[in-house]
């Protein structure tokens, strides 16, 4: 009997906690199934230190061949030698100043995760796993070299444009304050509309995936300006979903974010131009 | 009922929006109630976004508007409690911002803004910067016009004015100006966008959609005249310069006409005399299109307004040059404006001199030099057709006749006959007449023969035929008229000063002496009236005279007279001549001139012989004569007997015997003037009676031959009337027994059965009798002479 009820049930319960959690910031985490849960929140060189505690089911004794908890893909800790456990035991863990240099990440074609993964080895059959995932959040300085982008356009002929954005590198909280200067208008302009695009591709070379995905679609413009205008620009950016540019992580991915100027003709024709900007996540004071 | 597609499909479009509005609104106002932020801010942005339509005309945009503006109200008062929503104004300034249209975002950050200010968080001059700002974003023309209605709507209660709890620490008056000028700025440049909006649309309907909206831009220039930091020095220096760039660069017809006509209409009148050279530095630069001369018009009227409101601001007229800035202006402006009508030119010129007269009435030297500026644009130009460009020419010389009342100021301005040169003959007498009517309306004398040279030049057309006047087109009426005129005028012409009297009638006959055989009639008699006026003068002043070489004697001036009027007769006009020379043999008469009188008597007999044939003319003027003579003293008797005999010779030549014994009876009074000295033949007395009644007497049997009944017996009751005159003035030829005799044949004759009663005669006879009753009976001496006569 017990070794049918053994096949069918996991002989004990394993939970991860961390020393911290109440203090700990907790973020929401989609997960595949959909469900979006609140995970804690580390960031790089940050001790991540918490139990696992493990408890039979039903009081039975079980046998394994030991105890570990590793941080996924970096470090294993051993918590225990193999034998038997009789009753509920709970092992201390600690990963000290672990570094961690990049972020959680939940892309379309990639997702980057943090996951603790505790492991009971056992004999013959398979091993007990248990995962808890946290989400790592990297903070930079202010960039010391911060330029405007500034740019002059046009369609031949057509339309004629003065562009500038005033930095080129934005917070997450950030505002992108710039002005569109028209230096000659030939077409009968709708409106003029900003959008934030990200680009996120993932593998390398042939095998390169790209994905783009427009976040924030801001009109700037009503109606047709005449030669001489001078649109202002200003574009919070915190209502949107944006994380920081991420540059060939580990080889397997970039996320970058673009601005794109669209302009909307009467025919509903759209000319634009795309400017890369990088985004940076600013320790929140 | 047929209605076009496009007005039909409007209504739909803006019940549309209404209902749009309306539904957003509904729920606006539930999350109101429960102070739901995100809420309200969805559905406010969902209502505004019914503003986004480009379907509707201005008219019905507008109504959409007030819809929304209606519902901003409330927004308004929600954002104000924070502890409504919990939501610092600044980050709820951040949050309105995150609204991805533009237009609903912008009238939120209005409404947000407002609310700003009044927290005083921030000064209200950066809010209103960013405000103004950010609404660059709007460049659709109604769209705009509308959301920076918006702003201006909620901003004017919060500008940052002296004496406003908006005002900052510093200077800001600065900024609550520069916010209304940029505000400003950018609706007028919407508002003349609108010109090239929508293809298909009829200019002119364009244009009058536009014209609707035109008050939205000119608000802000009301706005600015009420900003009380606005001193003359700042709108000197910052505020009228810069609403002039924009006027000028605009370069759109409609919006500068309005615009000028709004800075004329809103601003002090002391700040347009202090800037007058800026103002109107601006006018040549606007396009040709532009209806100055109204702008221009206006300006000066308030101007003159002003000048008229106290006699404090004068000085200041005189010291800012005010008249001559104005010329010059205006020169530059028609110089500018080459395509600019010549009645538009002149308006302006009339427009000027309206304003020099009412603000420098002391200054004639102005108004010739208008008039010279106005000489100088028609010189080399064919004479006026414009019927509208005449017509002001008529006014600009009618003003300062007008103003001054006077022609001889009128006459002193070298210009004034230039001008009228330039009229074509039928607009020169219109002026003509004006000038007249100006003198007598006024009772202005023309006191010198120069003067009397210059109106005669002035209403040359009246006086003579000018080359080219079509003589058969014209009015009999009107020349009647004309010609009256002249002839009152003539009667203004005086000076008590014998001498220059003189001059002026001589001045005056060489003028109407050219008026050919029509005018002669009407003006001579009154230039002989008037020369006869002056000889009586000089009659009453004779004993002065004496002995002092005078020109000016009566002698002379019959000399001119008789020239006068023997023009008349070869106009011919004999009638008139006639009565002329026995005026003059009158006025001779009373200036002892024997030989004067004698001639002109000579003159009008010659004319009674040779010119006047018809005989109704003969008897009046065969009467006249009779007349005339019965009151001459100055003949010795020879003379006397001379025309007292043709006179009488003439009586009994008339054609119709009625006549014939009218006018010898008539003569019976040339043989006894009841004077003191007077002649008393009463034998040629009684002759001429008897002459008369035998007359009568062949006349009545005329009348029994051919009619077959007897006439009248009028013609013997006038002689029994003469008879009874003398009778009574005590003329011992005429008896009471022939008095008798008469009476008894004219009783016979009513009697007689022949005789039919007659409506005239029988009373007439009747009350003759009883004229002879009374006397004898009223008592006296004279009652004793009638004694004898039985009734």
């Amino acid at each position: 009997m017990d070794f049918l009820v053994g096949a069918f049930k996991p002989p004990c319960n394993v939970s991860i906690s961390f020393v911290d959690t109440k203090t700990r910031k907790q973020v929401p985490l989609k997960k595949d199934n959909g469900q979006t849960i609140m995970v804690p929140l580390f960031q790089s060189q940050e001790n991540i230190i918490g139990e696992v505690l493990i408890e039979p089911t039903q009081g039975k004794k079980f046998e394994h061949n030991g105890v570990k908890i590793e941080l996924l893909g970096q470090i294993v800790r051993e918590l225990d030698v193999p034998g038997e456990l009789f009753e509920r035991k709970t092992y201390q863990f600690e990963f000290s100043t672990v570094e961690m240099p990049h972020e959680s990440y939940n892309g379309i074609n990639v997702r980057l995760r943090y996951i603790l993964k505790v492991t009971i080895g056992r004999n013959y059959i398979s091993n007990i796993v248990e995962c808890q995932d946290f989400v790592v959040r990297n903070f930079t300085p202010p960039p010391s070299i911060n330029n405007s982008i500034k740019m002059e356009v046009g369609i031949e002929d057509c339309l004629h444009i003065e562009f500038e954005y005033g930095k080129s590198k934005y917070h997450l909280k950030d505002v992108i304050i710039g002005k569109i200067y028209f230096l000659l208008v030939r077409i009968k302009i709708k409106n003029m509309e900003l959008e934030i695009r990200r680009r996120e591709s993932t593998g390398s070379g042939p095998n390169t995936y790209v994905e783009t995905e427009t976040l924030a679609k801001f009109e700037l413009m009503d109606g047709a300006p005449v030669r001489g205008e001078s649109i202002p620009v200003r574009l919070f950016l915190s209502p949107y979903e944006l994380t920081p540019t991420y540059r060939n992580i580990n080889n397997k991915f970039s996320v970058k974010y673009y601005l794109n100027l669209v302009f909307v003709d009467e025919e509903d024709r759209r000319y634009f131009k795309q400017q890369e900007i990088t985004v940076y996540r600013l320790l929140e004071s | 009922m047929m209605i076009p597609d496009g007005i039909e499909d409007e209504e739909k479009w803006l019940a549309e929006g209404i209902a749009g509005i309306q539904h957003n609104a509904f729920y606006m106002h539930r999350a109101l109630d429960a102070n739901n932020l995100r809420e309200v801010l969805k559905y406010s942005a969902q209502m505004l976004s019914e503003l986004r339509t480009s379907k509707l005309s201005p008219h019905k945009y507008y109504e959409l508007y007030m819809r929304a503006f209606d519902e901003l109200r409330k927004l308004e008062m929600f954002f104000k409690d924070e502890s409504r929503h919990g939501v610092s104004i600044v980050d709820l300034y951040e949050l309105v911002q995150h609204a991805g249209n533009i237009l609903p975002r912008l009238y939120l950050l209005c409404t947000v803004g407002s609310v700003y200010i009044k927290s005083k968080e921030a000064p209200a001059k950066d809010v209103l910067k960013d405000l103004v700002e950010m609404c660059l974003g709007v460049q659709h023309p109604i769209r705009g016009l509308f959301l920076r209605c918006y702003l201006a709507q909620i901003s004017r209660d919060k500008l940052p004015d002296i004496g406003s709890e908006y005002k900052g620490d510093s200077d800001t008056v600065v900024d609550a100006v520069d916010f209304v000028l940029q505000n400003f700025i950018e609706m007028n440049k919407l508002w003349v966008r609108l010109k090239h909006q929508g293809p298909g649309r009829s200019r002119e309907k364009l244009e009058k959609e536009r014209s609707e909206l035109r008050d939205l831009v000119g608000k802000n220039l009301h706005v600015l005249s009420q900003i009380e930091g606005v001193d003359l020095e700042m709108y000197k220096d910052t505020v009228l310069p810069r609403i002039l760039e924009q006027i000028v660069n605009c370069k759109d017809d409609l919006s500068q006409y309005y615009l000028m006509d709004c800075i004329i209409q809103v601003f002090p009148d002391e700040y347009h005399l202090q800037t007058l050279e800026t103002l109107l530095g601006a006018c040549p630069l606007l396009q040709p299109t532009v209806d100055i001369k109204t702008v221009l018009s206006q300006l000066m009227d308030r101007l003159s307004n002003y000048a008229a409101s106290s006699t404090d601001v004068l000085p200041e007229f005189l010291r800012v040059e005010a008249f001559a800035k104005l010329s010059s202006a205006i020169g530059r402006v028609i110089e500018a404006q080459v395509e600019m009508p010549i009645v538009g030119a002149i308006t302006l010129y009339v427009s000027l001199l309206t304003f020099t007269l009412r603000v420098h009435p002391d200054r004639l030297d102005y108004v010739d030099q208008v008039l010279g500026a106005c000489v100088k644009k028609l010189s080399g130009k064919p004479k006026l057709e414009d019927s509208k460009a005449k017509k002001q020419v008529v006014a600009l010389l009618s003003a300062p006749l007008e103003k001054y009342k006077d022609i001889v100021m009128a006459l002193t301005l070298s210009n004034y006959p230039r001008v009228m040169d330039h009229l074509d003959n039928e607009t020169n007498k219109v002026m003509a007449m004006v000038i007249i009517q100006s003198i007598l309306k006024n009772t202005s004398c023309i006191s010198t023969a120069d003067q009397v040279e210059v109106l005669f030049e002035l209403i040359k057309g009246l006086v003579k035929d000018l080359d080219g006047t079509d003589v058969e087109e014209l009015d009999e009426e009107d020349f009647k008229e004309e010609q009256n005129s002249v002839a009152r005028l003539i009667h203004m012409l005086y000076n008590d000063d014998p001498e220059e009297m003189l001059k002026i009638i001589c001045a005056a006959k060489k003028n109407i002496m050219n008026g050919g055989p029509k005018r002669l009639p009407f003006t001579v008699p009154p230039l002989i009236l008037s020369a006869l006026g002056l000889i009586r003068r000089l009659q009453g002043r004779e004993g002065d005279l004496t002995g002092e070489e005078v020109p000016a004697t009566p002698k002379n001036i019959f000399q001119i007279l008789n020239q006068a009027i023997e023009a008349l007769t070869t106009v011919p006009s004999p009638e008139l001549a006639l009565r002329l020379y026995l005026e003059c043999a009158e006025a001779a008469n009373d200036c002892d001139l024997e030989p004067v009188a004698y001639e002109f008597f000579t003159q009008a007999f010659v004319l009674y012989e040779e010119e006047i044939t018809d005989s109704k003319s003969q008897v009046t003027a065969i009467h006249l004569i009779i007349g005339t003579l019965q009151r001459m003293n100055v003949f010795g008797v020879e003379n006397r007997d001379t025309l007292t005999h043709k006179a009488t010779g003439y009586s009994a030549k008339l054609l119709k015997k009625p006549d014939q014994c009218r006018a010898v009876y008539a003569c019976s009074h040339l043989f006894w003037v009841d004077d003191l000295d007077g002649i008393k033949d009463g034998e040629r007395v009684l002759l001429c009676l008897k002459r008369a009644l035998r007359i009568a007497n062949a006349a009545q049997q005329m009348i029994n031959i051919t009619r077959g009944s007897s006439g009248p017996v009028t013609l013997f009751v006038e002689i029994l009337n003469k008879y009874l005159y003398f009778f009574e003035k005590g003329n011992p030829q005429v008896t009471s027994a022939a008095i008798q005799a008469l009476i008894e044949l004219i009783t016979t004759e009513t009697k007689s059965d022949s005789t039919a009663p007659d409506a005239v005669s029988d009373p007439f006879f009747a009350s003759t009798l009883r004229y002879i009753q009374f006397q004898k009976q009223k008592g006296g001496a004279m009652s004793e002479k009638y004694d004898s006569i039985k009734v």
